[in-house]
C-alpha cells in the first residue's frame, strides 16, 4: 500500500513510518503542514493518507478541512485521521460525502499495532472506521436507531468501530453465522439497497453515525 | 370619567395631603429638635438627643422613600452606610456624621419642613375645594413634593459606584476561589491519575527490559500491561483536558463546540445559533461550560424527549437560551447546579434566569456582555 503522512510530531511520524514499512507498505512522503499535504496528495496519488487533526500554522483542525478539500477534488480518496481527541461533530463531518473509505481514531490506538494497521486497510479497501469513543457516545443515545434490536445495535457499532464479522463474533461471544445473520437482519430494517456486501456494509455503518 | 370614579379619585388626593401634611407637621418638629441637637452636640448633651432623633429621621425619610416609589413606579434603594460594627454611642454618630445620605436627608427635611409644608398645606386645602366644587381642575401640586423628595433622597452616585464596587469584590473573590480550587483540582487528578499511571508504566517497561532474555513470556506480558497503562493515562489526560478548555471550542469557537455537545448529550438535542465570529476566548469558555452544565442537568433530572440551545448576539450581548420540555421545577436552590451557573457567570457581569413551573416546560436564559473580538483563529500549542 502506498500511503502519505501528515503529521508535524517527528516522533510520531517517524514511529509511523517505521510501523508502515514493518507491514511493507510503502511511505510516499511525510508532510508537516496542511498545503504541503494537498500538493503531496496531488503529486503522489496515494491509497491512503493518514493525517493529524491538528496542524500548523494555525493548530486547530486544519486536517480536518485539507482532508475535506482533498476528497472534493478526489472523491473517495481513502483517508486516516488521527487525533489526541475524537469529536463526533468531526466524524459527521468527514462521513458527509458518503464516499467512505474514511477512518477516524484516536493516537493512542497506534499502540495496538495489529488493530491499527487492520484499520488502516480497511480504510484503503473502502471501508468506515470509527473510534470507539465515537461509537459508544452513539450507542448510548437514548433514541437509537427504530426497528433495531439491542444486539442488532451492538452488531452494528463494532462495524463501525471497523471489525471484521469473526472479529465481531469474538467480541460478542456469537458465532461467526450469527453475526452474518444480524447483518443480514439490519441491512432490511434499514432498507439499504441492494449492493455488494462492502457497498452496503459501509452504509449501514454511515446511516448508525448520522442518527 | 363617572361623576363617582372623580370623587373617589379626590379624596384619595386629599387623604394623601392630609397624610403629608401631618407627616410635614412632624417633621417640622423634628427639624426644629435636630438643628439645636446638631449645635449643642459639642457640649455632649446632644449626644442623647441625636441618638433618639437620628432615627426618627431616617424612618420619616424611609416612609418618603417608599412614598416616592409609589408615585413613580420607580426603585429607590436606601442609601445609608452600613452601621458601625460597635454600640458606642459616640463612635456611632462620628460614624454617622461622615454618611452623605445623612446630610442629604437634613436637607430635605429643612425643605419638607418649610416650603414643602406650604405646598402641602396648599394642596390640602385645594383638595377639599376640589371635592365640594367638582368643575375645578385637579393641581398637580404633589408633583413638586414628589420631585424634590426623590432628588433629595435617593442615592448619590458615590453609593451607587460603591455597590458596584462591592458587587464586584464579591464575584471577584468568588472567581479566585473557583479557580483556585479548579487548580488544586487539576493538580489532584494529574498526581492521582496520570502520573502515577506514568510511573507504574516506567516500572513495567524497565522489569520488562530486564526480562526480556531470562523470561520473553513474561515480559511480552509486562509489555501488554504497559501499553494499557499509557492508554489510560491518555485517557485520564483526555478528560482533564476536556474539564479545562475542549479542544473544539479552541478549533470551532462556541458555536461548533456547543453543536459536539449537543451531539454527544444523551437526548435529541436541536441548535439554533447567530453568531458568525469568535468571541472573546474567556466568554466562549464561560458559555461553553454554562450550556454544558445546563444540558448535564437536562439529561439527569428534567425526564425530557428533547432540548434546544438557542445563541445570538444582540448588543454587545450574548443570549443564551436552554428549553427542553421535561418536568420542570427547576430552581436556583442555593447548592444547585444552576446557582454555581449563576455565580460563575457573575464574574462576566453575566446572569441567569430561571422559568421551570412544575410539570414543565423548563427555560433557561443566559445573558453575558461580551466585548467582540475581530475574527481571528486560535492560536495553542500543537498537541496534534
Amino acid at each position: 500500500m502506498r500511503v502519505v503522512i501528515a503529521e508535524d510530531s517527528a516522533l510520531l511520524a517517524d514511529g509511523l513510518t517505521r510501523l508502515l514499512q514493518a507491514y511493507s507498505h510503502t511511505v510516499l512522503a511525510v508532510v508537516d503542514n496542511a498545503p504541503e499535504l494537498l500538493r503531496a496528495l496531488s503529486e503522489h496519488e496515494p491509497e491512503l493518507a493518514i493525517v493529524d487533526v491538528r496542524l500548523p500554522p494555525t493548530f486547530t483542525d486544519e486536517g480536518v478541512r485539507a482532508v475535506l478539500a482533498a476528497r472534493r477534488q478526489r472523491p473517495g480518496l481513502p483517508v486516516l485521521i488521527l487525533s489526541q481527541y475524537v469529536e463526533r461533530l468531526y466524524a459527521r463531518e468527514l462521513l458527509a460525502d458518503r464516499a467512505g473509505a474514511v477512518g477516524y481514531l484516536l493516537k493512542d490506538r497506534v499502540a495496538n499495532v495489529a488493530a491499527f494497521v487492520a484499520a488502516l486497510e480497511q480504510v484503503a479497501a473502502g471501508g468506515t472506521v470509527m473510534d470507539q469513543e465515537v461509537v459508544s457516545t452513539l450507542l448510548s443515545k437514548r433514541n437509537g436507531l427504530d426497528g433495531l434490536s439491542t444486539r442488532e445495535l451492538e452488531v452494528l457499532a463494532e462495524m463501525a468501530a471497523g471489525r471484521s464479522n469473526a472479529a465481531i463474533g469474538a467480541r460478542l461471544h456469537i458465532t461467526e453465522k450469527a453475526v452474518a445473520k444480524h447483518i443480514n437482519s439490519i441491512f432490511t430494517k434499514l432498507a439499504l439497497p441492494v449492493s455488494e456486501d462492502a457497498n452496503r456494509r459501509v452504509q449501514a455503518v454511515l446511516t448508525f453515525l448520522d442518527q | 370619567m363617572p361623576i363617582s370614579d372623580r370623587l373617589k379619585l379626590r379624596l384619595v388626593l386629599l387623604r394623601d395631603a392630609g397624610v403629608h401634611l401631618v407627616l410635614a407637621a412632624f417633621g417640622l418638629a423634628l427639624f426644629c429638635l435636630l438643628v439645636p441637637s446638631i449645635v449643642v452636640v459639642v457640649v455632649t448633651v446632644g449626644i442623647p438627643l441625636l441618638a433618639v432623633e437620628l432615627p426618627a429621621l431616617r424612618g420619616l425619610a424611609e416612609l418618603h422613600r417608599r412614598w416616592v416609589e409609589r408615585f413613580y413606579g420607580i426603585e429607590l434603594p436606601s442609601p445609608y452606610l452600613p452601621a458601625p460594627p460597635t454600640g458606642n454611642p459616640i463612635v456611632r454618630l462620628a460614624y454617622q456624621s461622615r454618611d452623605p445620605a445623612r446630610w442629604r436627608d437634613l436637607a430635605w427635611l429643612a425643605y419638607n419642613s418649610t416650603l414643602g409644608l406650604a405646598v402641602w398645606i396648599l394642596a390640602f386645602v385645594y383638595g377639599l375645594f376640589a371635592v365640594i366644587f367638582w368643575w375645578l381642575p385637579p393641581l398637580p401640586l404633589q408633583h413638586l413634593n414628589a420631585a424634590v423628595a426623590r432628588a433629595l433622597l435617593s442615592p448619590n452616585r458615590g453609593w451607587y459606584l460603591s455597590e458596584r464596587v462591592n458587587a464586584l469584590s464579591r464575584s471577584r473573590a468568588g472567581a479566585l476561589d473557583e479557580s483556585a480550587s479548579e487548580i488544586r483540582r487539576i493538580e489532584r487528578d494529574l498526581h492521582d491519575g496520570a502520573q502515577a499511571k506514568l510511573v507504574s508504566l516506567g516500572i513495567n517497561l524497565g522489569l520488562a527490559e530486564e526480562l526480556l532474555a531470562l523470561d520473553p513470556d513474561q515480559a511480552r506480558r509486562l509489555l501488554t500491561e504497559a501499553r494499557q497503562t499509557s492508554g489510560a493515562a491518555l485517557t485520564e489526560l483526555r478528560e482533564l483536558v476536556r474539564g479545562i478548555h475542549p479542544p473544539v471550542l479552541a478549533d470551532r469557537g462556541l458555536v461548533g463546540a456547543v453543536q459536539a455537545l449537543a451531539l454527544a448529550a444523551p437526548l435529541p438535542v436541536t441548535v439554533r445559533a447567530s453568531i458568525d465570529r469568535r468571541l472573546p476566548a474567556p466568554v466562549e469558555s464561560a458559555a461553553y461550560f454554562a450550556v454544558a452544565e445546563l444540558l448535564t442537568n437536562v439529561a439527569k433530572h428534567a425526564q425530557a424527549g428533547q432540548a434546544a440551545v438557542a445563541m445570538e448576539l444582540a448588543g454587545g450581548r450574548l443570549r443564551i437560551q436552554v428549553s427542553d420540555d421535561g418536568v420542570g421545577g427547576a430552581g436556583l436552590s442555593p447548592d444547585g447546579g444552576l446557582r454555581g451557573v449563576e455565580r460563575r457567570l457573575s464574574a462576566f457581569d453575566g446572569t441567569l434566569r430561571v422559568h421551570s413551573p412544575a410539570g414543565g416546560p423548563t427555560d433557561v436564559v443566559m445573558e453575558l456582555p461580551c466585548a467582540l473580538s475581530l475574527p481571528k483563529t486560535a492560536r495553542s500549542s500543537p498537541t496534534g
